[in-house]
């Protein structure tokens, strides 16, 4: 599957003499986490099935500076801002399109203030996008009648007030959406935000991950969905500590989607 | 002599004001302990927030049962303080029910802060029950021992004691009309207190003055104590509530504010041209210290957002740390820094105006460590909040301090911080192999 992929880089591009449409932020976890990989690879199916004409930065991208940001370093967070937006500008880039909630806030929310100034969307915002303007068609196939629930990352739904896009595509595919007791602005964190993904947490009696599984499981779902790498990790990590990884997949909204149209 | 009570009255009134006022300049003057911040910008945009959040009570509703419950006390309060209007040109006057030449529209507003009088009642004493008989888990955190615990019940006994007095004065003016004693003017209407004048049936006028009186009075007197108990109390909110929606943040809760010295920095230090050598230290002056270990670091909005919080928990409620046992309490960082800012004021005011170093500081004496690395920046406590508090950006703040002035960021963030400056990932992967993931099957 992999060799058919098309993921052509902004160098190439340029080289080209091209511009595309969008550029894929592919960020971090969505590089080099296995988990997020799969996503990436999803995504990028989708966008080469509806023959969306982007580009990745590939080496020449870097980290967006969230976790430094919101780990108290500043100093760091901004010099990977304005390294990334050197690039960014120097490509003439209007608009781009991130898997990870994190860089989606960062890029959006940040960057402005540092001369980074881009159209910024979610995949599940770009991916509703595609199917509104008919460049993409989804059958609810496999997914039909399936108990899903949707765990809102921080980032993406508290942090920016996108809660419709990621569901709407959820109905889409004719699966039951089932919201957990603390869900959209209301959403309990799944733990990894605050740069708590690479740290381990402090003292109490329960790791947050496993609260918010819990909230999960009691919606008895078939599929957790997540529309962030981050929180991918922590409610895999929580289903696996509740023993029920047979039972309960844990998926992207990407991974949905290409798996319903067989990608 | 026959002006006795007047002067008497204008006196504890213009008391009551006078500390008031002083109590106002106190809290202004601690706030402007604070930063400066740019809050002048998207006035409509403020206004429809204060209009929305503090007089609209949008956030309260969230929760219904609390929600509506505190509607009624608060409509209750700003509209029976139309009757305080009354009360005082009367005291001041020696007239007698001055507003009663409203005729019918008079019956309607007494009947209406009659009624509203005894809806909060109702209110108060479902929210004594709520703190100490149902023992709600948010008014059980340790931060509520001892005076928070004992403030919030002490501002439910007021109250209640305040509409008693008004709904009793009330009822022996009543009865006093009926029995035609001069000066008592035939005016209002009294659909609660009438029922509480059986309780005075038999009372002889005489009686029946002396307990007018003695309500009237200690109902005026009780509002003008209440006022000036707020400066120590986290009643405050009612007055605060409507700034601090005002000046409250405003666009995405995802942006974070970009430091403005790192940011010169940065471009210094990344600009070709610039020639590191021609910025000396002796004309960067004092150099700007990062993030915030004290109140003076804070901004003035986070300082009236100490004032302003009321204590009620919902943002510690939400907490993901919290709620997994960690230490952290949003509710406990507002707290603490209204604490300490009154710590710093009390410090002003017994040095002539001049902070005289105590040897203490915001982190580490008030807020741990543990508490601040807790935090997973979910908004959640943000979101919570019914009056626009932002205990994140305070916590924010603080770890800025402790990794850029202290380099005291736990050594897990250490190790990602340092892959982020060598490699651009906060894992030690290498940026060359970024786009591996492609041939990868």
């Amino acid at each position: 599957m992999g060799s058919e992929m098309k993921v052509p880089t902004m160098a190439e591009l340029f080289a080209a003499g091209e511009q595309p449409e969008v550029l894929f932020w592919v960020g971090c976890a969505g590089s080099f986490d296995d988990r997020a990989k799969k996503i990436t690879k999803a995504f990028v199916k989708i966008l080469n099935k509806a023959n969306v004409s982007f580009a990745v930065l590939g080496s020449e991208e870097s980290c967006s500076g969230d976790p430094a940001k919101r780990a108290g370093n500043e100093f760091l967070f901004q010099m990977q801002a304005v390294t990334n937006i050197e690039v960014m500008n120097a490509y003439g880039i209007k608009k781009v399109v991130t898997a990870c909630p994190h860089c989606f806030n960062t890029l959006k929310n940040e960057y402005p203030g540092l001369g980074g100034d881009y159209e910024v969307v979610h995949h599940t915002q770009f991916l509703k996008q595609l199917l509104e303007e008919g460049r993409m068609t989804m059958e609810g196939g496999m997914f039909k009648g399936k108990k899903i629930t949707f765990h809102d990352p921080c980032y993406l739904g508290r942090a920016n007030g996108v809660y419709e896009a990621p569901r709407d595509l959820i109905n889409k595919l004719d699966a039951e959406l089932v919201e957990m007791k603390s869900c959209k602005s209301h959403g309990l964190c799944c733990g990894a935000g605050g740069a708590q993904m690479f740290k381990e947490p402090e003292q109490g009696d329960k790791d947050i991950n496993i609260e918010r599984t819990e909230q999960a499981l009691e919606t008895k779902p078939e599929i957790i969905a997540a529309a962030c790498p981050f929180c991918n990790t922590m409610m895999t990590d929580g289903v696996k500590n509740k023993e029920k990884e047979n039972e309960i997949k844990v998926m992207d909204i990407a991974e949905l989607i290409a798996n319903a149209e067989d990608l | 002599m026959e002006y006795l009570a007047n002067i008497l009255f204008a006196l504890i009134l213009s008391s009551g004001v006078f500390f008031f006022a002083r109590n106002v300049k106190k809290l202004l003057r601690n706030i402007q302990l604070g930063k400066k911040v740019d809050v002048t910008d998207n006035k409509p945009q403020r206004w429809k927030n204060m209009a929305k959040i503090a007089l609209g009570q949008t956030k309260m509703v969230v929760r219904p049962i609390p929600g509506l419950l505190h509607i009624l006390v608060y409509v209750g309060f700003v509209i029976i303080n139309l009757e305080v209007l009354e009360i005082i040109l009367d005291g001041l006057l020696g007239t007698h029910r001055i507003f009663a030449g409203l005729g019918a529209l008079y019956d309607v507003l007494i009947a209406s802060f009659e009624v509203l009088a005894f809806l909060v009642i109702v209110a108060v004493v479902v929210f004594w029950i709520r703190r100490n008989v149902i023992r709600l888990k948010r008014f059980m955190s340790p931060e509520m021992k001892g005076w928070p615990k004992n403030d919030g019940n002490l501002i439910l006994y007021i109250e209640l004691v305040l509409m008693i007095l008004f709904l009793t004065m009330n009822a022996a003016d009543f009865r006093l009309q009926e029995l035609g004693v001069a000066h008592y003017v035939k005016a209002g209407s009294f659909p609660i207190s009438q029922f509480l004048v059986p309780v005075l049936d038999g009372m002889s006028a005489q009686t029946l003055i002396i307990i007018e009186r003695t309500a009237w009075w200690l109902h005026i007197v009780g509002i003008l104590c209440f006022l000036n108990y707020l400066y120590y109390s986290k009643h405050l909110h009612i007055l605060l509530a409507f700034p601090n929606t005002y000046f409250g943040k405003l666009g995405p809760k995802g942006k974070f504010k970009n430091s403005e010295a790192v940011t010169r920095e940065v471009k210094l230090m990344m600009d070709p041209e610039a020639d590191p050598y021609s910025a000396t230290a002796d004309d960067a002056g004092e150099p700007e210290k990062f993030g915030a270990s004290d109140v003076s670091d804070l901004t003035r909005v986070q300082l009236l957002n100490a004032y302003t919080c009321t204590e009620c928990g919902r943002c510690t409620s939400e907490c993901p740390a919290n709620l997994t046992g960690k230490k952290l309490s949003p509710r406990k960082i507002m707290m603490d820094t209204r604490d300490r800012l009154e710590e710093v004021g009390k410090n002003l005011d017994a040095n002539k105006g001049n902070f005289v170093d105590d040897g203490k500081q915001l982190l580490d004496d008030y807020i741990s460590r543990e508490e601040i690395w807790a935090c997973t920046s979910c908004n959640a406590c943000v979101e919570a909040c019914p009056v626009s508090i932002d205990p994140l950006s305070i916590i924010m703040d603080m770890r800025q301090y402790l990794v850029m002035e202290q380099s005291a960021a736990p050594s897990e963030l250490n190790t990602m911080m340092g892959n982020i400056e060598n490699n651009g990932a906060p894992w030690p992967f290498n940026q060359m192999d970024r786009l591996n993931w492609k041939d990868e099957s």
